[in-house]
């Protein structure tokens, strides 16, 4: 089956063992610069009194986040989530329920001598992000969970907590920029191109935003592997995944089906002309724009996946030109804009359909009710699949995003 | 870097996790493990380690009214809990619903007894479950002397004699007991006894199972005929020291701390009520409750929080139990009770002990304000809210 959008969600951290490379050639004195810059939070405080919550996931990114924090004079607290059983995710008995990630988070805020806690949210990630995603695979949907999570359980219970706390900022290691703007804060992509994150934070609202930092935001992941190594950091060379944190295994069909058992049925594969060309074994099994794995052999065209049915149950399967599309709806838009939502006119901006996508060029205008929008791209583009996240830019700055609705949906 | 920052607290509210070491225990202790010697040894350094053990099980018999021979050290109340509920060879356990761990877990046949709303366990309820069983005096009941998360105590007494009346046996697992309330085996008439050296002000990693009466108990640890053989293994003579010191500390002046700390859970309570009315104090309905626990819920801020902004504030407390992640689970306990799982996990317990000052009760409810200002109002009964002063 085609993975979902690749996530990037920082808080399990991620990049190629091959970028550490260039973590050589960084002065100490470039690196104390970009740890003072990266560290200014604009918080109008003596740091030694400001309150940081550092959201601590284990990996590289929040843990140089935490240390740089620390270095900087603010008075740093690392919290862990507990969202899944380890265990249980990887089939193995007798695992620790954590798992090795908060048992790294831990070493890192020893070694950087902070408080360190674990939350647990369990009960509201299963609830609020893994039945989500299943219950959205099952309609044929290809979901982004990393976002479910940084609205739910991330910027919702884990901000509401460091509030708790009495703290004056929620810091994490995503690498997208928060710049104050003449209408309020603004949400930036992140500055290196390749790492930027900001396709999972579409969803953060204002009053989130106001209350987050992102440190590592104009860093590039070779600047925060050099950072890594000059804090010593016990995970500064760990290995990343590219996984969603709950499918280690990468075998999304496996919890789709125990989360929701029995909701996947086998069916026709139907070309968009009209014809049954063979069966599936569920829906889920397929994404929008997928061309291998389509079993129907003798076909002299080569077949992708334009639309999948979850009534009928079937996979629509046809040529390239049919995947293209110039018009879509989006449904719980998030607007960063300015003002409460795109103006009735139209704005003119870029959007990504999914995380690894060019931006492009669209009119996006309020929908017929409220919480959606029309995107109107002014060149028809591939692999538009329901579920996934269609972000809005201008230039780097995030204007926010919303959810790709099925083609005649309610 | 910050430093020293990541282990803060001053006021240590926490004693029924474990309680601060006493100097006497200490100084036992050090004594001890200078003097060295294996108790099973023929040599002078054996003998002298063997008079540190049996002096020191003199002085732990004494506090619960039991004699010498009864006592059976072991490596703390977990043991203790495991060799009373496997080592008496029953079939099949009763236990109460708020028992901890140690004992919920002991036995692979174990019925839960359920509790009312303080707390307390349900004697009808046990009565009615020795009924079902084929074979009584095949059951053996735990029923714990206090509660460690409320410390609502529990009617161990009329348990005793419905489990007796049954021809079952009954063991108590009384580790919150000394030093926050008198302990007597006879008076509890129970078979078996837990203790705990750690809870007390002890060091970790000894305790005790107090044998009422000549009772056939298996080893569950084999090996050498130590504890005359029904717990091999080298005696762990430093904690066994230091168990005994604070035994004798404790018959001298048990029942003055266990007053000390009733005025000081009152001055606590008296300050919860007033900082927060919207907050409750799990298991205050009980007939009696331990003089040292507090067990308080702060509807709309989670334990989790409220752990975390105390632990920042220089306080500890606790909350549950903590898994080994360090997360918190909503406590048996208080969903035993009745409780809802969201209300489960609004509670934190303070627990006093041997070195609390008024000046702890004080910070905690320093602390605990900025918490408090965050809680949900209290609703009345006509479904609306009542204003905060």
């Amino acid at each position: 089956m085609t993975m979902p959008d690749t996530p990037t969600c920082s808080l399990t951290a991620r990049a190629p063992a091959s970028e550490t490379d260039a973590a050589a050639g960084f002065s100490e004195s470039d690196l104390a610069a970009i740890a003072a810059t990266a560290g200014d939070l604009g918080i109008d405080k003596p740091r030694a009194e400001t309150r940081v919550v550092v959201a601590m996931s284990g990996g590289v990114d929040s843990s140089v986040t935490a240390a740089l924090l620390a270095e900087q004079g603010y008075e740093v607290v690392g919290v862990t989530m507990q969202l899944y059983d380890h265990g249980a995710a990887i089939q193995k008995a007798n695992t620790c329920c954590a798992g090795k990630d908060i048992h790294d988070a831990r070493r890192v805020a020893d070694s950087i001598g902070i408080p360190h806690y674990v939350v647990d949210y369990e009960g509201r990630f299963l609830s609020d992000v893994m039945e989500q995603f299943a219950d959205s695979y099952v309609s044929g949907e290809t979901p982004v969970p990393c976002v479910l999570c940084n609205q739910t359980v991330k910027f919702r219970d884990l901000l509401t907590a460091a509030r708790d706390l009495g703290a004056d900022a929620l810091a994490t290691g995503h690498y997208v920029r928060r710049v104050p703007g003449g209408q309020g804060v603004e949400m930036r992509r992140g500055a290196n191109p390749g790492k930027d994150q900001s396709y999972f934070l579409f969803a953060t609202t204002a009053e989130q935003l106001d209350f987050l930092r992102f440190p590592l935001g104009g860093l590039s992941k070779a600047e925060t592997r050099a950072l890594a190594r000059r804090y010593n950091l016990p995970t500064a060379d760990k290995a990343e995944s590219q996984d969603i944190c709950f499918v280690p295994d990468g075998d999304y069909a496996r919890v789709v089906e125990k989360l929701r058992p029995g909701a996947t049925k086998p069916g026709d594969i139907v070309h968009v002309d009209g014809t049954v060309l063979g069966r599936h074994e569920g829906i889920i099994h397929y994404t929008i724009g997928q061309r291998r794995g389509i079993d129907v052999g003798g076909m002299a065209e080569r077949l992708y996946v334009v639309r999948l049915d979850p009534a009928a149950n079937r996979v629509i399967v046809g040529p390239r030109s049919a995947l293209g599309r110039d018009r879509f709806v989006i449904r719980d838009l998030n607007w960063l804009g300015g003002g409460a939502a795109p103006p009735a006119e139209g704005v003119r901006c870029t959007v990504k359909i999914r995380n690894s996508f060019t931006p492009a060029a669209a009119l996006v205008r309020p929908g017929d009710s409220a919480g959606r929008a029309e995107v109107d791209l002014d060149d028809p583009v591939h692999g538009v699949a329901p579920g996934q996240a269609c972000v809005l830019y201008d230039g780097d700055r995030v204007l926010g995003g919303g959810w790709i609705m099925r083609r005649g949906a309610a | 870097m910050s430093g020293s920052r990541s282990d803060r607290p001053a006021v240590y509210l926490d004693y029924n996790a474990t309680a601060p070491l006493r100097p006497e225990a200490l100084e036992a202790m050090t004594r001890a493990l200078e003097a060295g010697g294996n108790p099973s040894s023929v040599h002078g350094p054996g003998r002298r380690a063997r008079a540190t053990v049996e002096d020191a099980r003199e002085a732990v018999a004494a506090l619960v009214n039991a004699r010498p021979e009864q006592v059976i050290f072991t490596s703390g109340g977990t043991e203790a809990d495991a060799l009373a509920l496997t080592g008496t060879g029953r079939a099949r356990a009763i236990v109460s619903a708020v028992e901890h761990d140690a004992v919920l877990k002991a036995h692979p046949e174990t019925r839960l007894c359920p509790v009312d709303s303080h707390g307390i366990l349900d004697l009808e309820a046990l009565a009615a479950l020795l009924a079902e069983e084929p074979e009584p005096a095949r059951v053996i009941v735990s029923v714990m002397l206090a509660n460690n998360e409320t410390g609502a105590v529990q009617p161990v007494k009329k348990a005793a004699k419905i489990a007796h009346d049954a021809g079952a046996i009954i063991h108590c697992d009384a580790v919150q007991g000394p030093g926050r309330m008198a302990v007597d085996i006879h008076a509890l008439r129970v078979d078996l006894l837990t203790l705990s050296a750690h809870k007390l002000g002890g060091p970790p990693g000894v305790g005790a199972l107090i044998v009422a009466d000549p009772l056939a108990l298996a080893p569950v640890q084999r090996g050498g005929g130590q504890e005359r053989g029904k717990r091999a293994g080298t005696e762990n003579v430093p904690g066994i020291a230091g168990f005994g010191a604070v035994a004798k500390v404790l018959a001298s002046r048990g029942r003055e701390e266990a007053e000390a700390a009733r005025a000081l859970q009152e001055r606590l309570e008296a300050g919860i009520a007033d900082i927060a009315p919207s907050a409750v104090i799990h298991g205050a309905g009980a007939a009696a409750r331990l003089p040292n626990t507090t067990c308080v819920g702060l509807p709309g801020v989670t334990n989790q929080s409220q752990l975390m902004a105390l632990d920042l504030g220089g306080v500890a407390v606790s909350a549950g139990a903590a898994c080994s992640s360090g997360k918190v689970a909503a406590s048996h306990v208080l969903r035993a009770m009745g409780l809802s799982e969201e209300t489960a996990r609004e509670a934190v317990r303070i627990s006093l002990g041997w070195a609390s000052t008024v000046a702890d009760v004080d910070a905690f409810l320093e602390a605990w304000r900025p918490l408090a200002r965050r809680a949900r109002p209290v609703a009345t009964v006509d479904g609306g809210v009542a204003q905060r002063t």
